[in-house]
């Protein structure tokens, strides 16, 4: 499913796909066995594939949406949702699910306001969904960007967000 | 634009300059540093170990004295690699910071810099590259220029005779003669299935059709294998002239390289290269004069191993699912665009201009009756030199683990072996002395495949194997036809019970069943052939299978829902510590009671293992 | 001739066939039935399913009999017990991801899955394992997607793809997680979907089917307030025979007007009468039109998939679409105006369902512009197939009932009605008014046989009144989109164009009964079900739709004249642009 992300899509971000896609379109010719080298520079461009790109590869090279759909979901190098520049994982491996991970991760879909395998409107957060990592001794743990977090509380969770998005502010601010 | 003259006169002048990199005996003042930038070296720092030396050549005023970057060496374990010519020294792993000694004490004093010299097999050091146990038994043919050229740099493959073979074959030769001596050769397909390549060659060009096509399938996905990623990181000149010579002899202008995007610096050369050959006048229009005219594209694998199969690399490049096709129409017949289309991987391609050069009798001379020439590597899994080899058809299986690979590390005894990737199979301990090559390979439930080769040591669960490559094939299914869909799918499942301790005598039957009806009725090679490695596994490891099974027991210890977690009753001192920090509550008693795990709830993390002060709790 | 015969062995019998015959198509001959699944004549010839195995002799591997063609001398064995028991694993393997729901399946009996099953004597999974789980997508008007019963033979997804021109389906995921489905797995009702519902008819399974409003139905005639009211197809009656076994291409009026009064309606009309009002309003429109060359060509407007379609495809070319509503909504708006003022009933009390070879009806009945005065002309609309279990429901055997007749005071229809529902049909009936018209002749030569026949694009030129008027009639999306392009780039010279969605007209539209794949590789249904309305045409004693009594008098007593200010308002409509993907 590939919901949320666009429906709220600012109009900046769609000019800049926008303006991307021309200048791809400029570059290649209207014939269908460019639609991979296409995605692949989307892909490239956004880190993901928009679904405002995708209705204009469809105008485009006359394919229709769904099958370019099933390109996209074919390639494993073709994503559907950008990642965050804070990727966070909750394991809902065996041990850490006995211990409360769903707790968590249910506290991160509350506070950032995404499900699993999205990412926030802002490009901050994304959150997944992980198997076992191996460190059932911590449960449950959640990872940032790889960066494991054990024996995790709410309360826990809630700080690491905190510090992450004072963090983020500070930047913002000193560079205005 | 060059002449044929022209280049002539590049390949004569550069030829005298780099001799030096051939001839080890030269007197000459001049000496080449040979920094190794495959994906191995390149990863572990060699781009920095290029500049340094640059920086202190440059920083001490030292004149004749040449930094090269080049392809794989081959014996990435013992990268990065740095070689001196002309005397040929061979530094192993190399860092950074050693620059400023080899420079010192090699180039400036003259002394070799002991301690970085490679350990061989015995232990001893070994001075130069050729005097490496790992090289002696090798011949390479296809990985001729890898870590002698610059792959970067046109007129260093000229130099070794690099388009000598297309400007023969274009001046020449009819195409006739080019399949002639390409079938007398008997070079078989080095992707995977050792179809003749003259043949294939004689069939697409007797296609009718005014369009045909020339494709490179350089989708290597076989995990462990990377011989055609050094081959284009390290000679990607010999696959653009092979590919030209196959146009020329079908009758094809346009040619595509399928290459994987996970390849990023195969790409980047091959970019190079293309661009290069364009600017000579080697590639595009009316080659050498002769009116004959041929591109190539590159167009990049999205991350699908399925791609790898022929059919489906076409639907690929068309700009859909890789999804294979039924054959026939076999390509040769309808390809791209439903157009007559050769399709031959890189490695084959590599051998071609050497054939052309050398002779078909040369070629043939090498080898065995039914397989010639030569094949490479990628050796790897619990042996002492990890890397890439090329060893003629007909070598030993023991000869490359043993006498190449330098035996098994730590120790241990060999299990067995994997050709083939998830289409090939094991070969076990009694087989060690099988010579290599096609038929060989398949008539004791392997295959010779795209060239991984893993080998395993005695720790290793071959239930557990076959379910690595059950998972890898399960992921990689393109999901067209069921059997393989669907079937590798159960036939994974059952793999899992069988690991969990859940398994029955049964499910190795159905395991069975399975295996043969999805390789008799799946649509393309990687359908057919994904059951190999549990039919093979199944075949000389059966006792393992049955262990799982019925005893619920992983002889290996590989599998750790078998494994019982146990508390030593004399050692535990009831102190409760393994308890508190249970994630799953499995271990149970009270106060200063002894503590007893309750096997139904314990989920086999280890914990407790780790959380015992008295070292009570075992497997 | 002889040259282009080949013979071949097949399992033992000796088999002579015409070159590039397939060895399944070869099989039959021997009176071999191959089984297959994913195999659907001319559409999806892929090989995917593999259940239609065999063993060549001399080859490795199996071979594809659906695909595989039969040369001189080959040896083929169907039935070893090694391709049996690759076929039954193969079998065991679909029936192992899909959901067995057979005994609430809208496909239960109908459905080549379980008919192999059966074939098979599959009591068991043997290979039992995880399923993959979908959403089922109910958001549209007409289809329901329920893919935990798609066995991925991928015959949706061709005839979407190359029949139709569409790809509102198609492929997506890889390995076991591959399915069929649209962008974004969003529902149908927000892609470029037309609802002409060939997927359906493709479909052996139940995973795509008909939004089934029965029980609304029901629950109507229950009430005894409402003047519930059915008007049925001409498409219905060639077809609704066929689901209580009766031979394709019965004419079933008569027993299913009886059905009908015997469920409980307390009208059936014809929506045939309903078509002679479209060529009423639509002939003059299209004779006004063609002297002041107002946006000629006109297309006609009575396939609510092919209003979409050109709704989202082609927005441009709209003007050129004919006003009229189609023949079921200008009849609903004539029962609840003329019919109600003239029984004395209130229009608001009066329920009217359609029966209808279509499912874009669904969708079309709903649509804003359908309403007059806020009521809806059409309030639910159900498929033959519907018609059919209501039938089954309310214990009446069909086949032995009597014939009757529609109810009056509009029961009568005219051929011109019937051929309708069949591509060219339209356009016929249009010219059997228009020439009369423009001639002010009662006119003898009234079959066009050069706009009847199986082809997807006919075209004729006909001369009336010493005027040549080009005309074509298309059907299928993709024979759409070929005239329409030609209309787009200034190529076409025609005048007046008919198009219906479904490939062969609404006889073959996504309500009718499904046929099974191997039916439709046997059997001709477009052309039995076209004949039998051709044949209710030819036995019209009333073949021209003005020439019906009804509408003289409805015309007199109400509408005044066709395209007059109360006609416009009942039986016109208008159409928007409509977005592709609302997503």
């Amino acid at each position: 499913m590939q919901n949320a992300e666009e429906n709220t899509m600012c109009e900046e971000m769609k000019e800049k796909i926008t303006t991307f896609m021309n200048e791809l379109f400029n570059k290649y010719k209207q014939e269908k066995d460019n639609l991979i080298p296409i995605l692949e520079e989307v892909q490239e461009k956004f880190g993901y594939i928009p679904k405002e790109a995708q209705k204009q590869i469809s105008e485009f090279l006359t394919i229709p949406m769904a099958e370019i759909y099933g390109v996209i979901t074919f390639y494993s190098r073709f994503t559907l949702e950008p990642k965050g520049k804070y990727a966070i994982s909750v394991c809902l491996g065996t041990a850490c699910f006995v211990k409360g991970s769903r707790k968590i991760m249910d506290r991160l879909t509350e506070r950032l306001k995404i499900q699993p395998g999205q990412t926030t409107e802002d490009g901050m957060f994304s959150i997944d969904e992980t198997r076992c990592v191996g460190a059932c001794g911590l449960a449950p743990v959640f990872a940032v960007n790889g960066e494991v977090h054990g024996k995790a509380t709410v309360k826990m969770l809630d700080t690491v967000l905190d510090e992450i998005l004072k963090e983020e502010k500070g930047v913002t601010n000193e560079n205005n | 634009m060059k002449t044929i003259e022209e280049i002539h006169k590049i390949r004569e002048e550069k030829r005298k300059e780099l001799d030096l990199r051939k001839n080890t005996k030269a007197d000459t003042r001049e000496k080449h540093i040979l920094v190794c930038h495959g994906t191995g070296c390149t990863s572990s720092k060699s781009p920095q170990i290029l500049e340094n030396f640059k920086r202190i050549i440059k920083e001490k005023n030292i004149e004749n004295v040449k930094v090269i970057k080049t392809g794989c060496f081959g014996l990435c374990a013992k990268g990065p690699i740095v070689i001196i010519r002309p005397e040929d020294t061979f530094y192993a792993n190399c860092t950074p910071e050693d620059c400023e000694e080899i420079i010192q004490s090699h180039i400036i004093e003259g002394k070799v810099v002991e301690r970085l010299l490679a350990k061989d097999i015995d232990g001893s050091k070994v001075q130069k590259l050729d005097d490496l146990s790992f090289y002696k038994k090798q011949k390479r043919i296809a990985l001729k220029n890898c870590g002698m050229i610059n792959p970067e740099e046109i007129d260093e493959y000229i130099a070794f005779d690099g388009y000598k073979a297309l400007e023969e074959v274009l001046t020449k030769w009819t195409p006739e003669d080019v399949i002639k001596t390409i079938s007398d050769s008997g070079l078989r397909g080095r992707g995977g299935a050792g179809f003749p390549t003259g043949k294939k060659w004689e069939l697409t060009r007797a296609s009718e059709g005014n369009q045909k096509y020339v494709v490179c399938n350089a989708d290597e996905g076989d995990p462990g294998a990377f011989m055609d990623r050094s081959i284009l990181e390290g000679d990607p000149h010999s696959v653009l002239e092979a590919m030209t010579i196959a146009g020329y002899t079908i009758g094809a202008n346009r040619g595509f390289i399928y290459v994987r995007a996970e390849y990023p610096i195969a790409v980047q050369r091959l970019k190079i290269a293309i661009k290069q050959a364009e600017d000579y006048g080697i590639l595009g229009k009316n080659i050498f004069n002769t009116g004959f005219d041929f591109d190539i594209e590159i167009r990049l694998g999205a991350g699908a191993f399925v791609c790898g199969e022929e059919t489906a690399l076409l639907e690929s490049i068309e700009g859909k699912r890789g999804q294979p096709r039924l054959k026939p129409p076999y390509p040769a017949q309808a390809g791209l665009w439903g157009k007559p289309t050769l399709i031959n991987n890189v490695e084959t391609y590599a051998n071609i201009a050497q054939i052309i050069l050398n002779g078909s009798e040369w070629y043939s001379a090498i080898g065995t009756e039914n397989s010639k020439g030569t094949k490479v590597f990628a050796l790897g899994g619990n042996v002492n030199n990890i890397g890439l080899v090329e060893v003629p058809m007909g070598t030993t299986l023991r000869e490359i683990v043993y006498d190449i690979g330098g035996g098994i590390p730590n120790g241990r005894d060999f299990k067995a072996a994997q050709t083939g990737g998830p289409s090939g199979g094991c070969i076990p301990k009694e087989h060690l002395d099988t010579p290599i090559e096609y038929e060989s390979l398949k008539s004791i439930g392997s295959m010779m495949g795209s060239g991984g080769l893993i080998v395993m040591d005695d720790t290793k669960c071959m239930v557990s194997l076959a379910k690595f490559y059950l998972e890898f094939t399960v992921s990689e299914s393109c999901g067209k036809c069921t059997p393989c869909r669907i079937g590798t799918k159960r036939m994974l499942e059952i793999l899992e019970k069988l690991c969990d301790g859940k398994g029955t005598k049964e499910d190795i039957s159905k395991l069975e069943k399975l295996a043969i009806n999805i390789q008799k009725s799946s649509i393309c090679g990687l359908g057919q052939s994904a059951p190999n490695p549990v039919i093979s596994t199944l075949k000389y490891f059966r006792d393992e299978f049955e262990e799982h099974a019925v005893d619920k027991v992983c002889r290996a210890l590989e599998c750790k829902a078998m494994a019982k977690i146990k508390i030593d009753q004399e050692k535990c001192k009831g102190c409760g510590l393994c308890q508190k920090n249970c994630p799953v509550s499995a271990i149970e008693g009270e106060g200063r009671d002894k503590r007893v795990i309750n096997q139904e709830k314990c989920i086999k993390c280890g914990t407790c293992l780790t959380t015992c002060p008295f070292k009570a709790i075992g497997n | 001739m002889k040259e282009d015969l080949i013979s071949l062995t097949i399992d033992n019998q000796k088999v002579q066939v015409k070159k590039g015959t397939t060895i399944l198509q070869a099989a039959k001959q021997a009176g071999v039935d191959i089984p297959t699944l994913c195999y659907l004549k001319d559409i999806n010839e892929v090989g995917e399913c593999r259940m239609c195995i065999v063993e060549i002799e001399g080859r490795r591997g199996f071979a594809t009999s659906c695909i595989q063609k039969a040369e001189e001398g080959m040896v083929v064995h169907t039935n070893t017990p090694e391709v049996l028991e690759a076929r039954r694993v193969v079998l065991d393997l679909i029936i192992s991801n899909h959901k067995i729901d057979c005994l609430k399946c809208i496909r239960s009996e109908n459905c080549e899955l379980q008919s192999l099953a059966r074939k098979f004597n599959i009591l068991d999974v043997e290979f039992p394992g995880e399923m993959v789980e979908h959403e089922i997508d109910d958001d549209s008007p007409s289809i329901v997607r329920d893919f935990n019963k798609c066995i991925l033979c991928r015959r949706c997804v061709a005839t979407c793809k190359n029949v139709q021109g569409i790809g509102a389906l198609a492929c997506v995921n890889r390995g076991f997680e591959s399915c069929v489905s649209t962008v974004g797995n969003n529902s149908l009702n927000d892609v470029n979907c037309t609802f002409c519902g060939q997927c359906i008819q493709s479909c052996p399974t139940g995973a795509l089917h008909e939004k089934e409003t029965i029980n609304e139905v029901w629950e109507k005639l229950k009430d005894k307030d409402t003047y519930v009211v059915v008007q049925t197809a001409p498409a219905v009656r060639v077809a609704l025979g066929e689901e209580f076994g009766m031979k394709i291409g019965t004419n079933v009026t008569g027993k299913m007007v009886t059905a009908l009064k015997r469920i409980g309606f307390d009208k059936v009309f014809d929506t045939n009468t309903g078509a002679d009002f479209t060529i009423m309003e639509e002939a003059n429109e299209f004779i006004e039109r063609f002297k002041e060359n107002d946006n000629i060509p006109m297309i006609t407007s009575c396939s609510p998939g092919w209003v979409k379609y050109i709704e989202m495809n082609y927005p441009e070319l709209l003007p050129h679409l004919s006003t009229c509503k189609s023949p079921h909504q200008m009849f609903g708006a004539l029962i609840k105006s003329y019919f109600a003022k003239k029984e004395g009933i209130d229009p608001s009390k009066i329920y009217v369902v359609s029966v209808m070879p279509c499912i874009a009806k669904k969708f079309e009945r709903q649509r804003p512009e359908m309403k007059v005065n806020s009521l809806s002309d059409v309030d639910n609309v159900i498929t033959t197939r519907e018609l059919a279990r209501m039938i089954k429901q309310a214990n009446i055997d069909f086949t032995k009932l009597e014939d009757t007749t529609f109810d009056n005071p509009m029961g009568e229809a005219t051929g011109a009605g019937a051929i309708f529902g069949v591509t060219g049909g339209v356009m016929e009936a249009a010219l059997r008014t228009a020439q009369d018209i423009l001639t002010g002749k009662d006119l003898e030569k009234i079959n066009f046989e050069q706009v009847r026949g199986a082809e997807g694009i006919k075209k004729a030129t006909i001369t009336i009144d010493g005027k040549e008027i080009k005309v074509v009639a298309a059907s299928g999306l993709s024979n759409a989109r070929t005239i329409l392009e030609e209309i787009k780039s200034g190529k076409a010279d025609y005048q007046f164009v008919e198009i219906m969605a479904c490939p062969g007209g609404c006889i073959m539209g996504g309500g009718q009964p499904i046929k099974s794949a191997k039916i439709r590789s046997e059997v001709d249904v477009r052309k039995l079900r076209a004949d039998a309305l051709y044949d209710i045409d030819e036995k019209s004693h009333i073949r021209k739709s003005h020439e019906n009594p009804i509408l003289k008098t409805i015309y007199e007593e109400y509408l005044e004249k066709p395209g007059s200010y109360r006609a416009h308002k009942l039986l016109h409509t208008t159409y928007k642009e409509r977005e592709k993907y609302k997503i």
